[in-house]
């Protein structure tokens, strides 16, 4: 990665328009999502929740994308492994770990569905499900009443390698292309589908290709590299608010953890394979670039360290102690007449 | 009161929504320019643009999807099936996004969509133009169901189905578009969610039915009275939730029931009401429930002998409801 050599250069994050101050949030974000996702691991193997699912190592490709958008003001279609893109909205630590203990407290969904199902209104973040790529068409829909009432609204929804060869990807995408929508469409390639790794998904040599079939843009970006993530995803934000349709992204990346708590995933990939990639971490690569610009030093390092450690304690026994929902609310909010 | 056909009651109900609420929109296959295949829709691009009556592309999925969206963002997006046939693809969408919306976020999100589909038969339409797909909806809490016989209730329906807050399916008999007529109120009404209706009194038989074949069991009843059988027809107009009460009440009256559908029998609406009945009244019978339905066939043929067999019709219904008062 290129950083300032002098002092009259400027360093990449400058000229993206970043400050330092930004620049050292996105990798504090990144970091936190990654104890979080550590905790979530630990919490699962040692019996104290049920499941989790990881987005170990697509955490810059999020923060990236996240960082150019606006919180509060932006629709957000996130997907499951979406810790980080999340955390980098709005959402906190401890409403992810109210989630992931399903207690009644989990603004996502007061215990009711699995970790990584997002939604908070509060945050613009609408509400997903487990059949994956449903999301598409209703970005699609979000983007649609944005252009109707000439809002200035741009919808974000993500998914991965694997929910790009669902109908609902193809049928989402054309409908947003046909109307040219503000929404910008991020696959986030890890790689795999669970087991099914890339070549036995897609015949094409990229995700970002089949965008011309939808007559808008495709990018394929490394999405290990969070400025370089950042610099497509505004572009393509800014390309929505013209009034110039949707962007397809694709950030490269690969999924350092088995696809849940449930998966062995040595059992269809190597280890060398997965070593690999952990060599290619984004978190240390970020860090060496914010030290190399002189944004991270060690003291701000050890600070944050133990910052963040501090919030995730917090959180994780705020969550363990917090109570369950009540067994009878299993009967809630079927309908908004509660009397049906 | 105005007398107007069915089709003309389920227009006027979308273009006095799209009048009274500038949220509500019309999107699907062919319901801007040509104004809807069966013209449900005609008349609405002229009159309030291209955007209020938006022609997709022909991808089911995305239809209701995209309704899903603008729902959950403050619209109230009526999403038209060009025929129920083609909502298939579409059931994902309906059954794990549109039900599930409000519980799934514990109440934090809404999705009021109303996904509008003809269906049935007897308009030689063949297997894919004809079913009667409610059975497949039917029994997925979050979602309501409903199915006017009358350009009254089709009106009243429509109108409560897009002020509503959850997502209703409307299902509208493509026979009845054109071959019934009825009196509408000239103010604005609702049908409400969840009422049968008594279509007419009897102390006889009772028949509960929905759809094409109220106006079967109605013409039965009336040659039936002339033989000293009178019907008693409660036409349940909302299929989910059922209106157990008026279900109950009806078979009280009589001790007897028939549950007719054009929906083939096996796991149809009619097996639900009849465990219902059998639930609660089955001591106060005097006759073991009667179901006449569609047959259990993956669907109706367009050869004329053969639609014409699997369809029901007066004189089929007229034969059940007379054995069942005779039993």
């Amino acid at each position: 990665m290129n950083h300032k050599s002098s002092a009259v250069e400027t360093t990449r994050h400058e000229q993206l328009g970043l400050t330092d101050a930004q620049v050292l949030e996105m990798y504090r974000t990144m970091l936190l999502s990654r104890r979080f996702d550590e905790r979530g691991l630990l919490l699962q193997r040692s019996g104290k929740i049920n499941f989790h699912v990881s987005g170990i190592g697509q955490e810059a490709a999020q923060v990236g994308s996240a960082f150019a958008f606006r919180k509060q003001h932006d629709y957000f279609l996130p997907y499951y492994r979406d810790y980080a893109f999340v955390l980098a909205v709005g959402m906190t630590v401890r409403e992810l770990m109210l989630s992931i203990f399903a207690k009644a407290e989990d603004p996502n969904s007061a215990g009711r569905q699995m970790p990584g199902h997002f939604g908070s209104k509060r945050l613009n973040i609408v509400t997903g499900s487990s059949p994956v790529t449903t999301q598409v068409p209703h970005a699609a829909g979000i983007a649609l009443v944005a252009k109707m009432k000439k809002q200035d609204i741009v919808t974000y929804a993500s998914f991965g390698d694997g929910s790009s060869n669902q109908g609902d990807f193809h049928e989402g995408c054309n409908f947003a292309g046909v109307h040219k929508l503000p929404v910008v469409f991020v696959c986030e390639n890890n790689q795999y589908a669970i087991s099914v790794p890339y070549s036995k998904q897609v015949a094409c040599e990229s995700i970002a290709d089949r965008a011309v079939g939808y007559g808008f843009p495709g990018v394929r970006v490394d999405g290990n590299d969070p400025l370089e993530v950042y610099r497509v995803t505004k572009e393509a934000h800014e390309r929505a608010r013209r009034g110039e349709g949707p962007t397809l992204i694709e950030t490269v990346t690969y999924r350092i953890s088995p696809h849940s708590t449930s998966d062995n995933d040595l059992a269809y990939r190597t280890k060398e394979e997965v070593d690999y990639h952990k060599g290619r971490d984004p978190i240390p690569r970020f860090r060496e670039y914010l030290y190399a610009c002189g944004v991270l030093s060690e003291s701000v390092e050890t600070d944050m360290e133990a910052e963040l450690a501090g919030i995730i304690k917090e959180a994780t026994t705020y969550a363990d102690q917090a109570p369950f929902p009540q067994p009878e609310d299993t009967l809630k909010y079927v309908y908004g007449d509660e009397s049906i | 009161m105005t007398t107007i056909s069915y089709i003309d009651a389920i227009n006027a109900a979308m273009q006095e929504e799209l009048q009274r609420d500038e949220n509500v929109f019309v999107l699907g296959e062919d319901v801007g320019v040509k104004g809807g295949v069966f013209g449900t829709t005609k008349g609405l691009m002229e009159q309030f643009g291209e955007e209020r009556a938006l022609d997709t592309p022909l991808a089911e999925s995305a239809i209701a999807g995209v309704a899903i969206g603008a729902a959950m963002v403050g619209m109230r997006p009526i999403a038209e099936m060009q025929y129920s046939d083609f909502m298939l693809p579409a059931t994902n969408q309906i059954i794990s996004e549109a039900a599930k919306i409000r519980y799934r976020s514990n109440n934090d999100w809404q999705c009021p969509i109303v996904i509008r589909a003809p269906f049935g038969g007897g308009i030689f339409g063949g297997l894919y133009h004809s079913q009667c797909p409610e059975s497949i909806f039917f029994g997925t809490p979050g979602l309501k169901i409903v199915a006017p016989s009358t350009p009254y209730d089709a009106k009243g329906l429509l109108l409560a189905a897009i002020r509503d807050e959850d997502p209703v399916l409307y299902f509208e008999h493509k026979k009845c578009y054109r071959s019934v007529t009825g009196e509408v109120p000239d103010e604005d009404y609702i049908v409400p969610i969840g009422k049968a209706d008594v279509k007419r009194e009897g102390d006889d038989i009772t028949v509960i039915t929905y759809g094409l074949t109220v106006h079967f069991a109605l013409q039965a009843a009336e040659e039936l009275a002339k033989e000293g059988i009178e019907a008693h027809i409660v036409d349940l107009r909302t299929l989910q939730p059922l209106d157990k009460e008026a279900i109950l009440e009806s078979v009280r009256r009589t001790g007897k029931v028939l549950i007719l559908h054009e929906d083939n029998k096996t796991g149809g609406v009619g097996a639900e009401v009849s465990a219902i009945i059998s639930e609660e009244l089955l001591f106060e019978l005097d006759a073991p429930i009667a179901r006449l339905c569609g047959y259990d066939v993956p669907a109706m043929p367009i050869s004329p002998p053969l639609e014409k067999f699997y369809m029901l019709n007066k004189d089929k219904v007229m034969e059940a409801m007379r054995k069942l008062a005779l039993f």
